[in-house]
Parts: structure tokens; C-alpha cells; sequence
């Protein structure tokens, strides 16, 4: 994966025309502007539409009042902005989904590292193992929510006839404040850390195998091997791996509506939930723009913070 | 290409045991031991899920972890969601949108991602800036301003209203040029001199070399677009327009406590999938550690 940084750049030099004869240069050069817009027309229309162009609207509509069904509309200038953030259930909705990010984020790297660990030992059985990790996070996210939500169940579910058949106290998993929201981490662990598997799985394969010759050599027996050498290599795409667990975890919002059934409590309701409730079941489209706006300032401030220590951590190397 | 060339052993990775390393050492067997303990508590839900849908619903709502309930195998769950109707109509629309999101998506990012690689224009460096930046904005930021586009379009409650927001993915443009970069220029530079245009050599020399990245990306845009479910649960309201996470959402609670069809539904949702990952594990592997994007 470190590999790919240096051909990130655009190479301005780079010579794509250099087949072409000289001869009238110019007219090639306008001919080839026209050809690269063409070959770049299909994808830019969609990209200024849905991406651009919204971006542009949203920012607009934060500072409206504008509902769904067209009414309003009356520029309110920071009026949102200033409720926003005086709202106590927005700032609830950040406290849960932030908190989800950290309880959620540590298991979800830790688990995928250990489980690539042991895979990468070479025994028997790769196709079984990379399925079971695998596997889940295939799934809508509807089909576990029906599963988790069945096995958190109270009076049938597997998780509190697992707790009961070892003498424990049975649960309201999903239904008790501050655990429902631990129960949807448990659930989300399950199912997305089957990706992280997978990066880390391909990590370890682009160690050279020759390190673990000279290694082995010099007389460095397995956890020496593991520590030296495999550890450190796995440093980069732990970075990338976290960066993008943070950014997926702060996007929580299929799992939890659906396994609380729509319902949303102040311990468990994340961010992007309460921009789906602002705007499509209070119809305050003004308004729920202005959370998203908060809630991508949010990304953005993390992104940019994640981004730095990367950066310092490789400047250091 | 390094990654790329690199990964595709991941599929059929054998790795030889290490030097002074024999096959049945305590450490492996510990490793084994941990490594099936893992595999098990994962592969338990789905178990678990299975196990219920072949229940009777008597069975399901008895809450005992045994895996055949005590009238035996049952498939009245199954029979009472398939006789619903909707089920296939969902599985179809569901299929053939992923499709044509998956279609439209590559074809559009490969043009670009070519045009970002090879041609020559002012503002590329800022143009293709711009569309990898668009990375860190969340899907939910654009959705209250997209829907009202939809509005505006006429467009909600309609298959293009679910299909067209879904094919901008910044990522694959990104992935498909750091492919394009690495093809030797060489190759097509002896179609250009036999007189061949871009479109030519874009379709006959540098598609039919990128195969293996075009097919791990449709793959990993396919399942995307399938499992979706934000997006289609806000811009379609009609039941027979529903793709199959949605339409299965809003039939829950219809079922109430019909656990045992509730869990067919989830395992009938979850087999084309599954389905799909065993004939192309290899390659959905490879598009995943290849994309590293996309996390839910």
C-alpha cells in the first residue's frame, strides 16, 4: 500500500503525445483539450449534479427555512446555525455518535489485525476462515439488523440464553439506555470488521518473504519475527485503516434505525439520524441541512487532524 | 502497479510454512485453536439465522438454542415470505439497478480516470483535486439538497431517482487512473501510430488490459449499490419500486414477532450475495484490499 503514494501526483510532464509526428502541433494540441473534455464530459455532468451542485444547494439551505414541501424558503441567515447549536438533542446525537466511534473503532482494528495474524500463519482451512470474517460484511445492512435485533431479543433471543445458560442475569440489550448503543457496536463489529480483515490480509502478503529468511537467519524466533518485523510493517496500513474507521463509524445510521426500530432514544440516536428526523419526519429541510453542515465541519475537523498525525508520524521515519 | 500485481494471490493464498517451522508445533495448534474459536462466534449468528428460518414459528418463539426445531425441518417461513409476492419483485429491481449503477458508474469513472491519465488539458491537476476532495464529504450531507433536487426533476419515486445520484463514486476514478498510470505507455503508442484514436486505443489496447481492476471494482460498485440502503429508503416511497433491503424494512414490522420469517427473509436477502461471493471470491477480495474504500 506504500507503494502507490509516489504515483499519486499528477505528472504534468507526463508525455502522452509524444507518438503523435510534430506536424501541425498546435491543431493536435486543441484536438487533444477536445478529445480529454469528451473522454471527461460524462462523469463531470454527473459529478457537478449530484455532488457539486447539492453541496452548493445544502450550504444555501442551511441558511433558509425552507421545508419539505416547498414552503418557505426566506433566508433566516445564521438562525439555523444559532439553534443548532443550542440544540441539546444535536449535541446528544454527536456525544452518541462520537462515542460510538471510539468503543467501535478500537475492536474493529484490533480484531481485524488478529484475525489477518492468524490466517497469514498458513493453516489449513483459508477458504473457511476468509468466509466466516468475511462473509458478514456482504450483508445489507437490514438482513443483520433482523439478525442482531432477534438475537438481542429479551425473552428469545441467543444473546440471553448464551448469558443465562452461564448463570448471568438476562438483559434488555436494545432496550436499556447506554447499553442499546453498546449492543449496536457488538453488532457492527460483527459485521463490518471482515473489510479491515481483508486490508490488513493483503498487508501481511506484500511483506517479502525473504525479511523472514534473513530473520529466521539470524536466528529470530516467531514473536521476535512478529514484533520486528511484521508489527512495524503493518504501521501504514494501520493508519489507513483507522482513518477510514473513523470516518465510517462517524457515518452510523443503518444499523442503529433499523435494529431500535426507527426509534430513536437521546443515549443511542446518532447525528445522521437526527438529519433523516430534522428533514424528512419534521420537514425542516433548512434546518437538517444545517446539522449536515455541522456534522461534515465534524468530518472534516477529524479528517484534517488524522491527516496531520499520518503525516508527522511518516515525516519522522 | 505494484498493489495490484501483488494481490491477486491473496485469493489462492497457500503460503509454505516458515524455515524451522513444522506443522504441528504447540504454537499453531494454539493459533488453530484461536483461529477456529473466532471463525465459530462469527459464523454462530448466521448458523443461528438459518437454524430459525427452518423452524416453526412455535419453535422460533421458544427461545432454545437448538438448531432443528422439535417438529423438525420447516419451510412454512419461507413459503409464507416467497408467496408475499413482493419479495421477487424486490430481488429484481434490486438486481437489475445494482446493475445498471454498476455499469454506468465504471464507464463513466474509466473515461475520466483515462482522461486524468493520459491526456493533456489545463486545470487537471485542479479538476481531479476537486473529485478526490469530494472523498471526505458524507453521502448524509448531500442528501436533504439531492432529495429536493429529485423534487425538482420529478424524479422522486422513480428508478433514475434511486439510479443517477449513486453513480458519482470519486474513489473509482481514483483507483482506475492509478491503474491506467502504470500501463506502458508503449502499448499504445504503437496503436496511435497505425492511426487509431483515443476512443480506438482506449477501447482496444488499454480496456482488454484492464480486465481484472475493471471486474474487482464492478464487483465491489455491485455489492455497494445492493446493500445500499440510505439513499433508496429516502427517494422511494412506492412498494413496487422498492430494492430488497428496503422492501424487507418495511414489511418487519408487519411480520411483528414471526421470527421464523423474518430470519427467511434475511436468509433469502443474504443468498444471492453469498451466492455471488463464492464464484468470485477472489476477485471481490482483490477489489476490496485493492479500493480500501468504501467502509460502511
Amino acid at each position: 500500500m506504500t507503494t502507490t503514494e509516489k504515483t499519486d501526483r499528477l505528472d504534468e510532464k507526463a508525455p502522452p503525445g509524444t507518438g503523435i509526428a510534430q506536424v501541425g502541433e498546435r491543431a493536435a494540441r486543441r484536438k487533444e483539450r477536445l478529445v480529454a473534455w469528451a473522454f471527461l464530459a460524462p462523469f463531470m455532468i454527473a459529478f457537478l449534479m449530484f455532488v457539486v451542485w447539492p453541496m452548493l444547494h445544502g450550504a444555501w439551505l442551511s441558511f433558509t427555512d425552507q421545508s419539505l414541501a416547498g414552503s418557505g424558503g426566506n433566508f433566516v441567515g445564521l438562525d439555523n446555525y444559532a439553534e443548532a447549536f443550542t440544540d441539546s438533542t444535536m449535541w446528544g446525537a454527536i456525544r452518541n455518535t462520537v462515542w460510538f466511534t471510539i468503543i467501535s473503532t478500537v475492536p474493529l482494528v484490533l480484531f481485524a489485525m488478529v484475525m489477518a495474524l492468524l490466517v497469514n500463519t498458513g493453516l489449513p482451512g483459508q477458504w473457511l476462515w476468509r468466509l466466516s470474517f468475511f462473509m458478514p460484511f456482504l450483508l445489507a445492512s437490514t438482513v443483520i439488523s433482523q439478525i442482531w435485533a432477534w438475537i438481542f431479543n429479551p425473552e428469545i433471543g441467543a444473546a440471553n440464553a448464551v448469558l443465562s445458560a452461564v448463570g448471568l442475569e438476562p438483559l434488555a440489550w436494545l432496550q436499556t439506555p447506554h447499553l442499546d448503543l453498546i449492543s449496536i457496536t457488538i453488532a457492527t463489529v460483527w459485521w463490518t470488521v471482515g473489510f479491515n480483515f481483508l486490508l490488513y490480509l493483503a498487508a501481511l502478503q506484500n511483506i517479502p518473504e525473504s525479511q523472514y529468511e534473513a530473520a529466521a537467519v539470524d536466528g529470530a524466533g516467531r514473536w521476535r519475527q512478529l514484533w520486528s518485523i511484521t508489527i512495524p510493517q503493518l504501521l501504514p496500513v494501520t493508519g489507513v485503516i483507522f482513518i477510514l474507521q473513523i470516518l465510517a463509524s462517524l457515518k452510523l445510521f443503518d444499523q442503529a434505525y433499523q435494529m431500535l426500530g426507527g426509534i430513536s432514544s437521546d443515549t443511542s440516536r446518532p447525528i445522521v439520524q437526527y438529519i433523516f428526523e430534522a428533514g424528512f419526519v419534521g420537514y425542516r429541510f433548512g434546518y437538517a441541512a444545517s446539522i449536515s453542515y455541522v456534522f461534515f465541519a465534524l468530518i472534516v475537523v477529524v479528517g484534517v487532524i488524522q491527516m496531520g498525525i499520518l503525516n508527522r508520524r511518516k515525516g519522522q521515519r | 502497479m505494484t498493489t495490484t500485481a501483488a494481490l491477486p494471490q491473496i485469493g489462492s493464498v497457500k503460503r509454505s510454512y516458515k524455515p524451522g517451522e513444522g506443522p504441528f508445533t504447540p504454537a499453531r495448534i494454539l493459533a488453530f485453536i484461536a483461529l477456529a474459536v473466532m471463525a465459530l462466534v462469527w459464523l454462530l449468528p448466521f448458523v443461528w439465522a438459518v437454524a430459525t428460518s427452518l423452524k416453526t414459528e412455535t419453535d422460533a418463539a421458544s427461545g432454545r438454542l437448538t438448531l432443528i426445531g422439535s417438529e423438525g425441518i420447516s419451510f412454512a417461513a419461507f413459503d409464507t415470505v416467497l408467496s408475499e409476492g413482493n419479495v421477487y419483485i424486490w430481488a429484481w429491481n434490486s438486481f437489475w439497478t445494482s446493475a445498471v449503477i454498476t455499469f454506468l458508474t465504471v464507464a463513466i469513472s474509466a473515461l475520466a480516470a483515462y482522461a486524468f491519465s493520459r491526456m493533456q488539458f489545463r486545470g487537471r491537476a485542479t479538476v481531479f483535486f476537486a473529485v478526490i476532495a469530494s472523498i471526505i464529504v458524507p453521502p448524509q450531507v448531500l442528501i436533504i439538497p439531492l432529495y429536493y433536487q429529485m423534487l425538482a426533476f420529478n424524479m422522486v419515486d422513480t428508478y433514475w431517482g434511486l439510479i443517477l445520484p449513486q453513480v458519482v463514486m470519486a474513489p473509482i476514478v481514483f483507483i482506475l487512473k492509478k491503474f491506467f498510470d502504470a500501463v506502458p505507455i508503449e502499448l499504445e503508442d504503437a496503436a496511435r501510430v497505425d492511426g487509431a484514436g483515443r476512443l480506438r486505443v482506449f477501447w482496444s489496447v488499454v480496456l482488454p488490459l484492464s480486465k481484472p481492476i475493471l471486474g474487482a471494482v464492478s464487483i465491489f460498485v455491485f455489492i455497494q449499490a445492493w446493500n445500499n440502503f440510505l439513499w433508496p429508503f429516502i427517494i422511494i416511497n412506492d412498494t413496487l419500486l422498492m430494492t430488497l433491503p428496503v422492501g424487507l424494512q418495511t414489511v418487519i414490522s408487519a411480520y411483528g414477532v414471526a421470527y421464523a420469517q423474518v430470519m427467511a427473509q434475511a436468509v433469502l436477502a443474504a443468498l444471492p450475495l453469498i451466492v455471488v461471493f463464492l464464484f468470485f471470491q477472489r476477485q471481490i477480495v482483490q477489489g476490496v484490499a485493492t479500493t480500501g474504500f468504501g467502509g460502511k
